[in-house]
């Protein structure tokens, strides 16, 4: 155990500092929309050889050979100043490594460049209404007529579709085959005839997610990632590339920071709230679930880097579960610190900040909002099947169908 | 840059778990648990015949000089295997004086712990709430310490005890000596039998020390106390497994059921990610000096109540047998009661977290 950095890394972490001093822009640059000043800063931090690493440089990634060390440097530097790195987007963090594993050259050619810059945009068409965590059981159809797939069905929870150029999703192609068999990957352009998006509202009030509908919309027959009826084993590849898994230890630091700011800046009985013993042992008490996330997440970096994920399989499973609850704890705790003040409908501004303000009112947010990641991606009650097990062993449920 | 145990390190727990698995089966750990003594000179020279007695002390006094992770990583296996004995009061007093004593005093006193010729313990805390050194109140004049200690672990087996006294000063005494009475008291935890000790003018070496060095002496036990519960609560995890798998109901064994499931689930969640909690406490006390302090309270502080959480719902998952005293269950219930409440609850180290921490 040692948790000093090597003169070398400690030379690579000057070095993106010293490159993070371009960040934010400045002069006439500091004047583009934020959008723009991003993607001209991604651009210089893909010649750095410090953004989409693991991307080949044939495709628009900077092609960098695997240092796990180096990774969490440029992650603890970049997210300390709030440099834009690489896209976490469905495009970038999802079809992008899908494609480097199963798509054909043209394929990689065409799509991963775009999605990379945020240029064309991407969405995910995976739920549909009977499907959820059931999702192999999904009956949106694609069926092949000449050189086209014809889609007809409904997807449902797409976040973005509103803005998507395109949505990489899961169709039924062989309905006659065992329903794990009879799925395909395919790549849709958002603009064809039978394809329309209708806004879902979330419960706190914001537009993020969709429903989309196809009635006979028509894409060319290559669009399809792999083979007919292996799209369900695509689209799990995804899921298995270890770095999407570990997740981001630091976002969990800046929340329990706001948490004590909050606690800080709110009363109780006419003194700061944070001299009250009561909630002082409350916020030590989420403490200790924030320096577990912590520290889990550098145990399991650890063995990525000797090469010993199987040894941290079980941490890893809870990451989802445990980082879900543990955001919930801080959430819950700030809209106690709010007492009255959590009456207050979230400000029509704050809706697209995703809680992410400290005003009362941003935390009246984030405390709906929280509900959130413990649905999307895996509800945790799937996520605690898949601990019981594959992580200990415990038999799978009665399922009717197999 | 790497958190994780070295090939050493495993293999020291290799060995340990295999000590254990061999010399406290639950058969046998069974058979001391009702005799109530908490105590097996066998087990015990088993484990002196290992180097866990002086795994901590220098190599010059005739120790292992090996770190407190190496030592919590022991202490998470005599937790999972619940081993009865004096191994926590040893290891601590031999920390203590190596903290704080002078060259000839560690010269006359570390060879004998090492070797396991003598057992020690630490008397620190006096009542059920005067745990930290501020509280202590024990005096020593000239050469003789007075006061009485609550909660020593151990005290029946020991042979020199290390006290705690006025200021955090430390005090070395022989517990067959005059002035010492040893009252035996009726502990939850009967792998570790514990009593309240009197000085009556006890004839003592001051070894030295003051407020902060005792703070660092109870963080080294803070650590061991994690890892104890750490390691019970895991073993509770496998026992919640085991009988889930083979305990049957409406035709299906009952881990087949979700509420069983996810009971297991939520409580491996629990534990699991935060045994990254005391490897790095006990890495903080031996190379991070200001990370030290508050990362020992908040291992205590969150294992040995999450280690708590999970030993009630494994006496829930075991139905009525998990309220019984044959159900293996409560030995490591009583064995977490113990790490959680000796020497500073959790909400006491959430105090000092928060203090520490500057909120």
């Amino acid at each position: 155990m040692d948790l000093e950095y090597s003169a070398e890394h400690e030379a690579f972490r000057g070095r993106v500092q010293e490159f993070l001093k371009g960040w934010p822009l400045t002069g006439a640059e500091s004047k583009l929309p934020m959008e723009e000043q991003e993607a001209i800063f991604r651009k210089r931090g893909i010649e750095a050889g410090f953004v989409y690493r693991s991307v080949p440089k044939a495709y628009g990634g900077s092609e960098q050979p695997r240092d796990a060390i180096a990774d969490r440097i440029i992650q603890e530097e970049f997210y300390k100043v709030g440099a834009p790195r690489d896209l976490l987007t469905q495009g970038a963090g999802m079809l992008v490594p899908t494609l480097l594993e199963f798509g054909t050259e043209a394929q990689k050619e065409r799509y991963i460049p775009p999605a990379l810059t945020g240029e064309e945009r991407w969405c995910q068409g995976y739920s549909e209404p009977g499907s959820g965590s059931d999702l192999a059981s999904l009956q949106c159809q694609a069926r092949l007529d000449g050189d086209e797939w014809v889609l007809n069905g409904q997807k449902i929870w797409t976040s973005s579709a509103q803005r998507a150029h395109m949505m990489f999703g899961l169709f039924r192609t062989e309905p006659d085959a065992k329903k794990h068999d009879g799925i395909s990957y395919l790549l849709v352009p958002m603009d064809r005839p039978g394809i329309e998006v209708r806004p879902l509202k979330e419960m706190a009030g914001g537009h993020e997610f969709n429903e989309v509908f196809f009635t006979d919309a028509r894409i060319p027959a290559g669009n399809i990632v792999g083979q007919r009826g292996q799209g369900w084993q695509v689209s799990r590849a995804t899921l298995v590339h270890e770095r999407n898994l570990i997740g981001n230890p630091f976002m969990m630091r800046e929340a329990f920071s706001d948490l004590l700011a909050l606690a800080r800046s709110r009363t109780r009985d006419g003194r700061p709230a944070i001299e009250d013993p009561g909630i002082r042992r409350r916020l030590a008490e989420i403490e200790g679930y924030v320096q577990t996330c912590e520290l889990s997440n550098m145990r399991q970096f650890t063995a990525a880097n000797r090469g010993e994920m199987l040894k941290v399989m079980r941490p890893m499973m809870m990451n989802k579960v445990f980082s879900t609850d543990t955001m919930q704890r801080i959430a819950r705790c700030a809209y106690d610190l709010l007492e009255g003040d959590g009456v207050l409908a979230p400000l029509e501004e704050e809706l697209d900040k995703w809680g992410r303000t400290a005003s009362p009112t941003g935390w009246v947010l984030q405390y709906m909002f929280s509900l959130g990641p413990a649905i999307a991606g895996g509800a945790t009650n799937i996520q605690l099947n898949i601990i019981g097990e594959r992580g200990y062993g415990l038999p799978r449920d009665l399922r009717r169908t197999s | 840059m790497d958190f994780g145990l070295s090939e050493e390190q495993e293999l020291l727990q290799e060995t340990v778990r295999g000590f254990a698995q061999n010399e406290c089966p639950t058969t046998r750990l069974r058979e001391l648990f009702d005799a109530g003594t908490g105590h097996d000179p066998a087990l015990w020279s088993g484990l002196v015949e290992m180097g866990i007695a002086g795994l901590i002390v220098p190599e010059e006094q005739g120790g292992a000089g090996m770190e407190l992770l190496d030592l919590a990583l022991v202490a998470e296996l005599l937790g999972e295997f619940a081993v009865p004995g004096p191994f926590l009061g040893h290891s601590l007093a031999a920390l203590g004086v190596t903290l704080v004593a002078d060259p000839a005093q560690r010269e006359a006193i570390l060879p004998g712990l090492a070797d396991g010729s003598q057992i020690a313990t630490v008397a620190l805390q006096e009542s059920a709430f005067g745990f930290a050194p501020g509280e202590w109140t024990a005096k020593i004049e000239g050469d003789r310490v007075s006061g009485t200690k609550a909660i020593v672990p151990s005290a029946g087996q020991a042979d020199r005890f290390l006290v705690g006294l006025q200021g955090g000063r430390l005090a070395w005494v022989d517990a067959k000596g005059e002035g010492v009475r040893i009252e035996p008291v009726e502990g939850v935890d009967r792998t570790r039998p514990i009593s309240t000790v009197h000085f009556a003018g006890a004839p003592a070496s001051l070894l030295g020390g003051d407020e902060a060095s005792a703070w660092r002496l109870l963080d080294a036990a803070s650590v061991l106390l994690a890892a104890d519960a750490f390691g019970a609560a895991s073993k509770l995890i496998d026992l919640d497994v085991a009988y889930s798998l083979s305990r049957e109901q409406f035709g299906q064994p009952i881990a087949q059921f979700q509420a069983i499931k996810h009971t297991i689930a939520r409580i491996a969640t629990d534990i699991e990610p935060a045994r990254a909690l005391f490897w790095y406490a006990a890495h903080a006390w031996d190379h991070l000096p200001e990370e030290s302090a508050r990362a020992a309270s908040v291992a205590k502080a969150h294992l040995t109540d999450r280690a708590m959480d999970a030993a009630r719902q494994s006496v829930e998952l075991h139905g009525g047998y998990g309220f019984t005293w044959e159900c293996e269950v409560q030995m490591w219930f009583k064995r977490i009661m113990f790490d959680r409440s000796c020497l500073g609850t959790p909400d006491r180290h959430r105090e000092r977290t928060a203090e520490l921490g500057g909120y």
